[in-house]
């Protein structure tokens, strides 16, 4: 859904695209056939595009109608209810939605640098040539990788050194938890947008480009000045990109996350203690949610994540229109 | 359009193709779904049936709660679940349905102490403290009261529990309900509860995984799984007071006890002093009345068969994949409820 939201955005920093006009008009010379073909082929085109919109509202519709039980029993307290009991019936989905933030926004901060860096480097550095190939093949692998795998890699490997740490600065050395899950979720997110960026950054027109350099610029001034300043939205919807891909992770984020419905008062205890994220509490209760109260507050958080999900869209491309004026 | 022509010409052939597939499946082919924990005995039991009857077994491991879910929606013959159906579920299936137990799993507990090899002796009341968070350390009284000779640690318990909702987590809570009344009362037992401390790891080799890299954490995985990987386990003290090791044949005596006649029954803090008390049975789900939907009686019996055979000669299978045979007495209350099913108010067998 995020990527269609901004595929528009693609689309409008591709580089111009000359018209060489013909002076003669070869409409007139078009078949029956080609212009049926050309009916079907719009035809087709707008029926792909509606039945995702469809989709789309579908899937609205169904959470809705399925949370109504929820809806009804639970009120809007649901929101910010802080206990998590199914077996007394008591729902709140306050410390997931926390959870949730905390975790996409920590690994989003802690990407950023990355994803910048390799797009910077990929899209005016080193373009071109076996090194640049190789990174950029790198990257795209990074996103192939199953997250269960991460999940795994890192329960084995990252937890015991994030533990540690925890040790030396004196929080609970769970090892699991908040902090875990956010550094295994920034390298996941890294490759949507790095790759955005450095496709945006090798787009800058060359004219605009060789100009600061014929005025004396450096290379970091021509990035500073003329590449940044250009590709900044297309750089900003990238990393909207990556923010919507963190608040969907689920696998990876359930096995470090520590699953814990229970928030710590303390920032420093909740943020390197277990936590929980809404996608990760769906996708682990919901195949043995035995009662219906249980089961529709499950499907309410997914429309909770849904809405959390559109808002955030919405506030970041209020920030691209802002940018690119 | 040729392109378009043949594309239409393969979807044909395709949806044709299918149709008659299922058409013929259904036919021999049984459908059943539920739990993950007796998946890998069944596709053996029904692999062996299928060698010398003419009947194919589609079982889909998909969880307790969605084979129950698939039962009361008659999508499939049987259900497969390591909980008996609860009030809700049972309401909303609204006929009665037949518990056939098929074979019995234990739940050990499972920790990483540095320095302790030997296994530990724990009592119910005291591991539903460690969970309640009431006993924080390993060196506490009441842990060293029932570990004398043991020398443990001045390290704190790090509680790990499964993450998503499973037929371990009941088997495990709902023994903490029978024997510490503050557990029942605060927390209950469920699938998935509200944990009142601790991590929680995603399926068994997740809390395996965190098990093995948190010093001080305890965790409960099922016996299979201990077993597999060779895992430490502690004794766990059961009704008549003895500290039992979980294995196959512990296992199969908690149920060797006097057991209703509609074996919905919860093994766990067995009455049979040889028994391991965090044990439970896993059963098949099928309707008690037959005649549903369009099936024919023929399907009906061939269900049953299917059954019966999994309670007798499909028992051989349980040992050599770590699974807890039924036991004698658990033997004659399964057939008896077979026996009970009908179709059209007919009985079957």
């Amino acid at each position: 859904m995020l990527f269609n939201a901004f595929s528009f955005l693609l689309s409008a920093f591709s580089p111009y695209t000359p018209r060489h006009m013909t002076v003669k008009n070869k409409r007139l010379d078009l078949s029956y056939s080609q212009m049926k073909w050309e009916t079907i082929f719009k035809r087709i085109l707008i029926t792909m595009s509606i039945i995702i919109l469809i989709i789309v509202v579908g899937i609205l519709i169904t959470l809705i109608v399925q949370s109504m039980p929820s809806i009804k029993t639970l009120g809007i307290g649901y929101l910010w209810g802080k206990v998590w009991d199914p077996v007394n019936n008591i729902y709140g989905a306050w410390p997931f939605l926390i959870g949730t933030l905390l975790t996409s926004f920590t690994a989003l901060i802690i990407s950023i640098p990355f994803s910048y860096a390799i797009a910077i480097y990929l899209g005016e550095y080193n373009p071109k040539g076996w090194l640049s190939n190789l990174l950029k093949n790198t990257i795209e692998l990074i996103a192939a990788v199953p997250s269960i795998i991460y999940g795994f890699w890192a329960l084995y490997v990252l937890v015991p050194i994030v533990r540690n740490f925890e040790m030396k600065i004196h929080v609970a050395p769970y090892g699991v938890g908040i902090f875990s899950a956010s550094l295994v979720l920034a390298v996941m997110i890294i490759p949507y947008a790095a790759s955005l960026g450095t496709s945006l950054i090798r787009m800058v027109p060359s004219p605009l480009k060789e100009g600061a350099y014929a005025l004396g610029a450096t290379r970091f001034e021509v990035i500073r000045s003329v590449i940044l300043p250009y590709t900044r939205s297309g750089l900003f919807a990238g990393i909207l990109l990556s923010l919507g891909r963190a608040l969907g992770e689920t696998m990876a984020v359930t096995v470090l996350i520590g699953n814990t419905s229970t928030i710590a008062p303390k920032f420093l205890d909740l943020f390197f203690g277990p936590g929980n994220t809404m996608a990760s509490v769906i996708a682990n209760e919901f195949a043995e949610a035995d009662h219906t109260l249980y089961l529709s507050a499950l499907i309410e958080l997914g429309l909770a994540l849904f809405f959390v999900t559109v808002i955030i869209n919405l506030i970041g491309k209020r920030i691209i229109t802002r940018y690119s004026k | 359009m040729k392109v378009v022509k043949s594309l239409t010409l393969a979807l044909v052939a395709i949806v044709a193709s299918c149709l008659t597939q299922s058409a013929s499946a259904q036919d021999n082919t049984l459908l059943g779904a539920g739990s993950s924990f007796v998946y890998p005995l069944f596709s053996k039991i029904f692999a062996e049936y299928g060698k010398t009857h003419d009947v194919k077994v589609n079982y889909q491991s998909i969880g307790s709660g969605g084979g129950i879910l698939q039962l009361t929606n008659k999508t499939v013959d049987f259900g497969g679940s390591d909980a008996p159906l609860n009030a809700d579920q049972a309401k909303k299936i609204g006929v009665p349905v037949l518990h056939i137990p098929m074979a019995s799993g234990a739940v050990v507990i499972t920790y990483n102490i540095p320095g302790v090899t030997t296994a530990l002796n724990l009592t119910g009341k005291d591991l539903a403290d460690i969970y309640l968070g009431k006993i924080t350390s390993w060196n506490s009284a009441e842990i060293a009261a029932t570990n004398k000779g043991i020398k443990l640690p001045d390290l704190p318990i790090v509680v790990v529990h499964r993450s998503e909702g499973s037929g371990t987590s009941y088997i495990f809570t709902d023994f903490l309900t029978k024997v510490n009344p503050d557990w029942a009362s605060k927390v209950g037992k469920a699938g998935a509860v509200n944990w009142p401390a601790g991590l929680g790891g995603k399926g068994s080799e997740g809390v395996a995984g965190l098990v093995k890299n948190t010093p001080g954490a305890i965790g409960y995985v099922e016996l299979i799984y201990a077993l597999e990987n060779k895992m430490v386990f502690a004794n766990i003290q059961n009704k008549s007071g003895k500290f039992i090791t979980p294995s196959l044949a512990t296992t199969t005596q908690a149920s060797n006890v006097d057991l209703p006649a509609n074996a919905e029954v919860s093994l766990t803090n067995t009455d049979n002093p040889k028994g391991y008390p965090i044990s439970s049975f896993t059963w098949a789900l099928i309707y008690k009345e037959q005649k549903y939907n369009d099936r024919t009686a023929a399907r009906a019996k061939m269900v049953l068969d299917l059954l019966w055979y999994n309670i007798h000669d499909g028992q051989k299978n349980c040992e050599p994949l770590n699974y807890a045979p039924l036991s004698k007495s658990a033997v004659k209350v399964a057939e008896n409820i077979l026996k009970s099913a009908t179709y059209g108010g007919k009985a079957i067998l």
